[in-house]
């Protein structure tokens, strides 16, 4: 690990506006930390080397005629999920073998207009499926954090799990993440980075492989609040190509790092106190009250009835969803075909060898609920209860409230392997407990590291905000951040 | 409500997923496990109340109804399997 690479994007964009550093010299040193790491942590399923430093000189030269866009010469890692003009992009499946789409994503292409380098695709759960990035094809990715005393290898969380180790591990200055349940916000938790997931329609949809396209929202994952908040504001755009973009400048997130919470009211969710809630969770939740409400926060308890109900909905809403948008890869179009008899029996063939086991899972699920005689019963139902869901976040918002404050994740990093996880698929699902509500209802959320458990691996907090109030959840993450430090793992690898 | 193994088979026939028959049983398993948890939504009273369409509210956007992309057939079959003059071949459908 050089220097160069520990540098935040604030500081690396100082360092580069100081000529100290260029963006060559610092696309050259996450190469090489990339290099040395990716066999060992399996992050990146893809380097862009070439295209890399030719991003790179190119950066340099517009920053020698005066050209400097926000993220100039900054390298990031991209999650395997968004399309790169002619860059390998399979959602990690095998499915989508050889993919190379002709066109960008607008996130991605956002990115680049602004200046950035690409360093590669990042690994992640198949098509965002799953929590701990074990349903990747490409296999696990290892948390670069490791329990004290300890050399079990843990999972960074998942979806975005290659997006979170790259990070954590200086692989990348940040990292293009997606979450449709948590998949930004529990991998952020597990290896002690900043996750935003911002409010549905923030950032545009296009050219992202769709899962689940009413909860799907694309984000940062950063080493600090304040870069992820210089990335938010490079990602979110209005988009005439996804429907479901928001007509709304974006704001100078970055300016809202560092601004007061005082006054500001924080509700504290009395049903996100679990059953079985680990004392370290309780404890850390209690810390983090008490930081905003020293800070000049006014903390009040508020109550959101349907809480338990987000997940079981979710996993009837999500999976109908994926049913429908994954129903185009049939091998006739692209990626993965195996031969069969006739037509039919090709699409199965293909299906059968090309989506790995989760994913089956929730096709089957998804397929199930949307089947005649099932509608209602299932999809109807749980599109109703959603409705309850964002009411209850209307309610307390209505009452004054300007964001909740909540726990990120049920409990710290687990093993790769997991038995538990592994013998009941609805074990693995209750990691997204605590973040999952806040995609049913379309709400910004933010995870900020806030404190180690006691095995040495780090646990972090979740702000949820009003919608399209990323400002203040910046604010308020900023206090904890400032309050708890920063984390990062002793270096194994 | 649980599903059987026909019932696994017909879902798998309607998603166009071949299963074996080792594969069908391990899934009822496993998707009686998720119905079993979705049916908590059982307890919930959802009298008069809308199914959600849009998170956000929202008028569907509308574009003008003008050709604003197109002539790109070589793009579109580059990353097909198998393709002849810019169209996807497929086994023979019908007879």
């Amino acid at each position: 690990m050089s220097e160069l690479t520990t540098l935040t994007i604030a500081e690396a964009r100082a360092k580069l506006a100081a000529g100290e550093t260029s963006a060559v010299e610092l696309t050259n040193a996450y190469l090489a930390a990339i290099d040395a790491a990716n066999e060992h942590l399996n992050a990146y399923v893809t380097v862009t080397a070439e295209k890399a430093r030719e991003m790179a000189s190119a950066s340099d030269a517009r920053r020698a005629k005066g050209e400097v866009g926000r993220l100039e010469g900054i390298p990031l890692g991209i999650k395997d999920l968004f399309a790169t003009e002619g860059v390998h992009t399979q959602a990690a499946s095998h499915i989508l073998d050889g993919f190379k789409p002709r066109y960008e994503s607008t996130v991605t292409a956002n990115l680049w207009a602004d200046g950035a380098v690409m360093l590669g695709k990042l690994n992640m759960d198949e098509f965002a499926m799953g929590s701990s990035n074990e349903t990747s094809y490409y296999g696990p990715v290892k948390n670069p954090w490791r329990r004290k005393d300890s050399n079990m290898d843990l999972v960074p969380g998942g979806s975005s799990g290659g997006s979170a180790a790259a990070v954590a591990a200086w692989l990348c200055a940040g990292a293009t993440a997606t979450d449709t349940g948590g998949s930004i916000r529990q991998p952020a938790a597990l290896t002690g980075t900043v996750g935003i997931k911002p409010t549905y329609g923030r950032c545009s949809r296009w050219g992202t492989v769709a899962f689940a396209s009413s909860l799907d929202q694309a984000g940062p994952i950063a080493r600090d609040v304040r870069d992820a908040a210089i990335l938010l504001r490079s990602m979110a755009s209005t988009d005439a190509k996804d429907t479901t973009s928001v007509d709304r400048e974006v704001p100078d997130y970055e300016a809202a790092v560092g601004r007061s919470v005082k006054g500001l009211k924080i509700g504290i969710p009395r049903e996100y106190r679990m059953d079985g809630m680990p004392a370290e969770i309780e404890t850390l939740w209690q810390q983090g009250i008490d930081w905003l409400r020293a800070a000049g926060a006014e903390i009040v308890d508020v109550s959101l009835p349907h809480t338990k109900y987000a997940l079981p909905a979710y996993y009837i809403v999500a999976p109908a969803e994926a049913s429908s948008n994954l129903a185009r890869y049939d091998g006739v179009r692209y990626g993965l075909r195996v031969p069969g008899k006739d037509v039919i029996d090709m699409y199965e063939q293909t299906r059968s060898a090309g989506f790995g086991r989760e994913v089956k899972r929730r096709i089957m699920i998804g397929t199930y609920v949307l089947s005649a005689g099932y509608y209602d019963a299932y999809y109807l139902k749980a599109q109703k209860v959603r409705t309850l869901i964002k009411r209850d976040f209307e309610a307390v918002y209505a009452s004054g409230v300007d964001a909740l404050l909540t726990p990120a994740t049920p409990s710290a990093a687990f093993g790769i392997a997991d038995q538990d996880m592994a013998s009941d698929p609805v074990k693995m699902y209750l990691n997204d407990v605590f973040t999952v509500t806040v995609n049913m209802a379309g709400l910004p959320g933010i995870a900020v590291p806030a404190g180690l458990s006691a095995e040495g691996t780090p646990l972090g907090l979740q702000l949820i905000g009003r919608p399209f109030d990323e400002e203040t959840l910046f604010a308020a993450a900023h206090v904890i951040e400032q309050a708890a430090g920063r984390f990062q793992p002793a270096k194994w690898w | 409500m649980s599903v059987d193994t026909a019932t696994v088979r017909r879902v798998a026939r309607l998603a166009r997923i071949a299963v074996t028959d080792d594969e069908a049983e391990a899934m009822r398993g496993e998707l009686n496990a998720i119905l079993g948890f979705v049916e908590q939504l059982d307890e919930v009273d959802v009298t008069g109340v809308e199914p959600m369409t849009s998170v956000t509210p929202m008028e569907m956007k509308k574009r003008a109804d003008a050709v604003t992309d197109g002539a790109r057939a070589e793009d579109i079959v580059a990353n097909a399997p198998v393709t002849e003059d810019n169209f996807f071949v497929v086994p023979k459908v019908v007879e």
